[in-house]
């Protein structure tokens, strides 16, 4: 049963749409594909969790946009959220 | 599409037809309550300001006021001053008269004679104009006169999934129709800002996006704060949203695809069919919200994760969630459910047209949840503190 989702393909972590519990397969489809990553935690519905390790300093990815780094290495399957990401103000106009 | 609403005389339409007691000051709030107890038909807010403010800060009040007896849901306006405030009626009426040639009476407590005969005289003035407006009919007219502001408050991730998103197709199709659409909330464009700068219509707007997103933060920072000090607040936290940048990304779909064609600054009036504008506004709701009443908007579309109460005094108030359990938890306070989106039930397309739909009923006259539950609270922005 799907029970998660991912926005944009370039995204590294997806949404748990009803609660995961702890070693239940994550599912979800990524550009026609379902694919299925096992739960390292419980996920509460909403939350989200990595699809890739994810190494201390790299963006974490979600709508195809940063929405913070990686304060610490963080394994697929994990719960992604305050404890191990950090915001990260970015000059999106020197980007641009 | 087309709704029922009501001609004013300086060709705006309403959708709903107040007389509004417009307080000047704090201290004629409690007055304005007592008027408006006694006059059914009227409404009235509780204006913390009006006095006692920088000159920046006495704008943004000016330009509340001014734009809440202005929009056409008010039939006209009875404005109540203390006498000795820095909003003085004077400046009160002309702001109002800058934008509207509507019925207007002025009643200033320290002249009339203190409270009971200026509550007198404001109620009979009051009377006189409700009588007036309920002779009004409605009469038929196109959706793009509508100018429809979105909000979203107590955000979890679901607003970026469905609701959000449900918004953005609705104000599509508004601006199609040749309608406008105000995205708001300055603070949750941090992060995002690039995004919404791409789709800007000319350099000019390009750069007025990022002013606004640069002018917001440096202004906290003059005081040593930080926007990331509340924002995600604890709320936004427990749904699952971990950093502004993640919540700005779902907030900005509110605007849809369409190209932004104006930037306004806080509470300015926002002229008609100009399809998508961005206003500055703060991510505290019930002041965006009076920010984009105040522009003029007839109708507020509202999206919600963990479900929140807000009204406005003048404008109905439509609220959204994707969130399956919080539209199971609070039905009572949320008008339509987006979740099924997110489980592929219903297509965005549906839930645009769901949502555009009762848009033009809520325009028509049918009461959203927020005002059959008599919610009216509202805030105006502010730079610093009192002087």
């Amino acid at each position: 049963m799907r029970n998660a989702m991912i926005i944009d393909a370039k995204d590294n972590v997806a949404v748990a749409i009803e609660p995961i519990a702890k070693g239940d397969a994550a599912v979800y489809v990524c550009e026609g594909k379902e694919v299925s990553l096992p739960a390292l935690e419980d996920i509460t519905i909403y939350h989200k969790l990595a699809t890739r390790d994810i190494a201390k300093g790299e963006p974490v990815v979600k709508y195809g946009e940063h929405i913070g780094v990686a304060s610490c290495d963080i394994k697929a399957g994990e719960h992604v959220h305050v404890h191990n990401v950090e915001g990260h103000r970015e000059d999106l106009e020197a980007k641009e | 599409m087309t709704f029922y609403g009501y001609k004013r005389p300086d060709g705006r339409v309403g959708v709903r037809n107040y007389v509004l007691i417009l307080p000047a000051s704090v201290c004629a709030s409690d007055t304005t309550r007592i008027i408006a107890q006694q006059v059914v038909g009227s409404v009235t807010f509780n204006n913390q300001q009006g006095c006692s403010q920088v000159a920046s800060d006495q704008q943004l009040t000016m330009d509340v006021m001014a734009g809440y007896a202005a929009n056409p849901n008010v039939y006209g306006t009875v404005v109540v001053s203390l006498g000795c405030e820095n909003c003085q009626m004077d400046l009160v009426v002309k702001a109002i008269q800058e934008r509207t040639n509507k019925p207007l009476k002025q009643v200033i407590i320290q002249e009339a004679g203190g409270t009971l005969k200026a509550v007198d005289m404001a109620v009979r003035y009051a009377k006189e104009m409700v009588a007036e407006a309920s002779m009004l009919q409605k009469e038929e007219f196109p959706i793009s006169e509508l100018i429809v502001g979105t909000e979203c408050g107590g955000s979890d991730p679901t607003s970026g999934l469905a609701a959000n998103p449900v918004i953005g197709e609705m104000s599509d199709r508004i601006v199609a129709a040749g309608g406008t659409s105000i995205l708001s909330e300055t603070t949750e464009f941090i992060g995002a800002e690039h995004i919404l700068a791409r789709r800007a219509a000319t350099p000019e707007v390009h750069d007025r996006i990022f002013e606004i997103v640069h002018r917001y933060e440096a202004a906290l920072r003059l005081v040593g704060e930080e926007v990331r000090e509340g924002n995600p607040s604890p709320g936004n936290k427990a749904g699952g949203i971990t950093t502004l940048e993640e919540k700005s990304l779902g907030c900005i779909h509110k605007g849809g695809h369409s190209p932004v064609n104006a930037v306004y600054d806080y509470a300015k009036q926002v002229e008609a069919k100009q399809g998508l504008v961005i206003m500055d506004t703060p991510g505290n709701d019930p002041s965006s919200v009076a920010a984009m009443v105040a522009g003029g908007a007839q109708v507020v579309v509202f999206s919600s994760g963990r479900g929140t109460p807000t009204g406005n005094p003048i404008a109905p108030v439509i609220k959204i969630t994707g969130n399956k359990l919080t539209f199971a938890k609070m039905e009572d306070n949320i008008d339509l459910d987006a979740s099924p989106l997110i489980y592929g039930t219903k297509t965005l397309e549906e839930l645009g047209g769901d949502l555009l739909n009762m848009v033009v009923e809520t325009a028509c006259g049918k009461q959203t949840k927020a005002e059959s539950l008599g919610f009216t609270e509202m805030a105006i922005a502010r730079v610093c503190n009192y002087v």
